[in-house]
């Protein structure tokens, strides 16, 4: 008897971790991919006119989001990701 | 050595290399022929899903494309990068945890249903067959440049090689042999772009040479001066752009879901052996692209800065060898309209008399900028290493679809291994062979038919895959219904705005071009549709059974890490 109570506790218990995992990993998913959407997005199309007025070397900034900087912080956004989901991984004991 | 012995030599060895892995690493079971037997590290998976998605067009094409479209080129260096964020971070890491061998697997799987997997099969094969016909293409454009061979002997010569790997090593000796051709790629795109960058502006980063001042002594910016040639010429300034914001937005947009939907890319992270490989190797093939993303708009801004400089106004009869070369391919034609002897390049098409093809500015450009001829034969190794590799991967997909989607799973379940992998050969042969023959005779829509594979692969398998992970109520019905809405709409699109077929034929589509909804061209319209593929799966899952408790649970299972067996086809 106490052995059944024992693996549903066990069962309960997994549960309300990998929903927690889950929360966590959609949270880090909505601000990175925020950061995504504006570099590109908005820096590179949208508000493009308006940054082309500041100009670093020979690039207007709009331009260089366009063709440059957005790509770059592409990179970025992954490797972070990558390393979150690492800790947070471990954190929940799901590394191997 | 002059260039034709060098392009021998280089295109010999590199050749040499291919077939020799090709032999070590061949694939003895159907798991080694699928996913390389699922132990590929982070570090090879990336360098290969590099050259996999890098094809003749992104080495060939693209930074001739920018540096005629300028600002709006932006859409593919943008497009085809940003949607690896989405790739690494809504797709891959949970397509490895669920680990099976291929898109459609996933598709069936997680919606209970042969209806929508061989709705995935008939998606999966579209898309990679419109481009491997572009590979083979390009491969015969090379060879027919550099070796002076006609171009359907470059397409021939080109299948052989493929199909020798392809079918012998399948995903093992593809993965391998990618490695090294990223390697070859990778050098033969930056070598030159570097000679050019410290010719033009004396920095050797050609990322940082193309916002230099260039180092004739004027201290004038390289953009600025190019801006200055580009309106001198009545052509629009380099750095603005003449589509509007909201296409470029929704090209941007339809290319960055099509690249995370597209099954050779999905299906290389099941190569890896853990969840956490999955998403570094996205990261790391990211890096790899981005290498030669980044350059190619350095290389589009001092290629057409060198081709205004050395033809505009200039004698004809004086032009350099490399004029010679390329107008005999057809790709470059000088018509004197004025009959002055000079060549008047400008954006008045009555007055213009030098039509360039997009893919002369990588190919010519060393040329261009007299460097020496092993740079130029490098140039031609690379190209084809592109091409190879691309197409490569594409077979896999339209072999594994064939063999495994529909043979083992749908019409004959019983199949030995053994046999399933001779199929898979099979396949991968018969795929080849219609390949090389849309390469011979290209249909005169392939330019167009690769943008509808893009908007297809958003249409259809994005929201399919990213509801059947994030929403775990997601059902058979709205998925199916999604899918098919969504690429129905794309098509539809596609046939009256590209094709024209709903209003008389090509010749109706300048016209056309104000009745595009919200000002949106086909090329972006992938977006479109993928909205509209989610809206419907949406909508009508809430008026259909609730999938089993079964298939629930292998939602909440690939969202958990850890325990992802090897893949499997069972």
């Amino acid at each position: 008897m106490s052995s059944i109570n024992q693996h549903q506790f066990e069962d309960v218990r997994e549960t309300k971790k990998a929903t927690a995992y889950w929360k966590e990993n959609v949270r880090y998913l909505l601000i990175l991919l925020a950061i995504w959407f504006i570099v590109s997005y908005g820096a590179g199309i949208l508000f493009k006119d308006a940054l082309n007025e500041i100009k670093i070397g020979g690039f207007e900034l709009g331009f260089w989001f366009a063709q440059q900087g957005a790509i770059y912080v592409f990179v970025i956004l992954i490797f972070v990701y990558v390393r979150l989901m690492n800790k947070l991984d471990k954190k929940y004991g799901y590394n191997e | 050595m002059d260039v034709q012995t060098w392009t021998y030599l280089l295109v010999g060895i590199t050749f040499a290399i291919y077939i020799g892995i090709a032999i070590w690493s061949r694939a003895g079971s159907t798991k080694e022929f699928y996913v390389a037997g699922g132990g590929v590290s982070p570090l090879a998976n990336g360098l290969a899903t590099a050259a996999d998605w890098m094809s003749a067009a992104s080495f060939i094409s693209m930074a001739g494309l920018i540096s005629f479209m300028g600002y709006d080129g932006s859409v593919y260096l943008m497009g085809w990068t940003g949607g690896y964020v989405l790739l690494a971070l809504l797709l891959a890491p949970y397509l490895r945890k669920f680990g099976k061998f291929t898109v459609p697997d996933f598709i069936g799987d997680r919606y209970y249903s042969d209806t929508a997997r061989i709705v995935a099969v008939i998606c999966a094969l579209i898309v990679s067959f419109t481009y491997v016909a572009g590979q083979m293409r390009g491969v015969g454009v090379v060879f027919s440049r550099f070796l002076e061979v006609d171009i359907n002997t470059g397409v021939i010569i080109g299948m052989v090689i493929v199909l020798f790997y392809a079918v012998l090593g399948g995903m093992k000796g593809i993965t391998y042999t990618q490695v090294a051709q990223y390697c070859v790629l990778i050098f033969a795109f930056m070598v030159p772009a570097i000679f050019i960058s410290i010719q033009m502006t004396g920095n050797p980063i050609p990322q940082l040479g193309m916002g230099s001042q260039l180092n004739d002594g004027s201290g004038i910016y390289l953009l600025d001066k190019l801006n200055g040639l580009s309106t001198e010429l009545g052509f629009a300034e380099y750095t603005d752009g003449k589509k509007s914001m909201t296409d470029v937005f929704m090209i941007t947009l339809a290319l960055m879901v099509g690249t995370a939907g597209l099954p050779h890319v999905i299906v290389r992270f099941f190569t890896v052996k853990r969840v956490k490989d999955a998403r570094k190797s996205a990261g790391l093939a990211l890096l790899f692209i981005a290498i030669l993303y980044t350059t190619a708009p350095a290389v589009a801004v001092f290629a057409k800065t060198n081709l205004i400089n050395t033809v505009s106004n200039q004698e004809y009869a004086k032009m350099p060898e490399w004029f010679k070369n390329w107008e005999t391919t057809g790709l470059l034609t000088f018509d004197d309209k004025n009959n002055d002897g000079k060549i008047q390049y400008v954006a008045n098409k009555q007055v213009n008399e030098l039509t360039i093809d997009n893919d002369i500015m990588v190919l010519a450009n060393p040329e261009i900028a007299d460097l020496p001829a092993w740079v130029i034969a490098l140039v031609a190794a690379g190209g084809l290493a592109a091409a190879l590799s691309t197409a490569a991967g594409l077979l896999l997909v339209i072999s594994s679809s064939v063999s495994h989607d529909l043979i083992k799973k749908v019409f004959v379940p019983t199949i030995s291994d053994k046999g399933e992998l001779w199929v898979a050969r099979g396949a991968a042969t018969v795929a080849v062979i219609i390949a090389g023959y849309f390469g011979i005779n290209p249909p005169g829509f392939v330019a167009a038919v690769v943008a509808l594979a893009f908007g297809l692969a958003a249409a259809s398998f994005f929201p399919a895959i990213v509801l059947g992970i994030f929403y775990k109520k997601m059902n058979k019905e709205g998925a199916i219904a999604g899918m098919v809405v969504g690429i129905s709409l794309m098509l539809f699109y596609m046939l009256k705005f590209k094709f024209g077929i709903f209003d008389g034929g090509k010749e109706a589509l300048p016209g056309l071009e104000k009745d595009w909804w919200f000002g949106i061209s086909p090329e972006g319209f992938g977006s479109v549709a993928m909205l509209v593929n989610f809206i419907v799966s949406i909508v009508i899952m809430q008026f259909t059974p609730t999938p089993p408790e079964n298939v629930q649970e292998i939602v909440e299972d690939i969202r958990i890490p850890s325990g992802a067996k090897e893949a499997t086809g069972h």
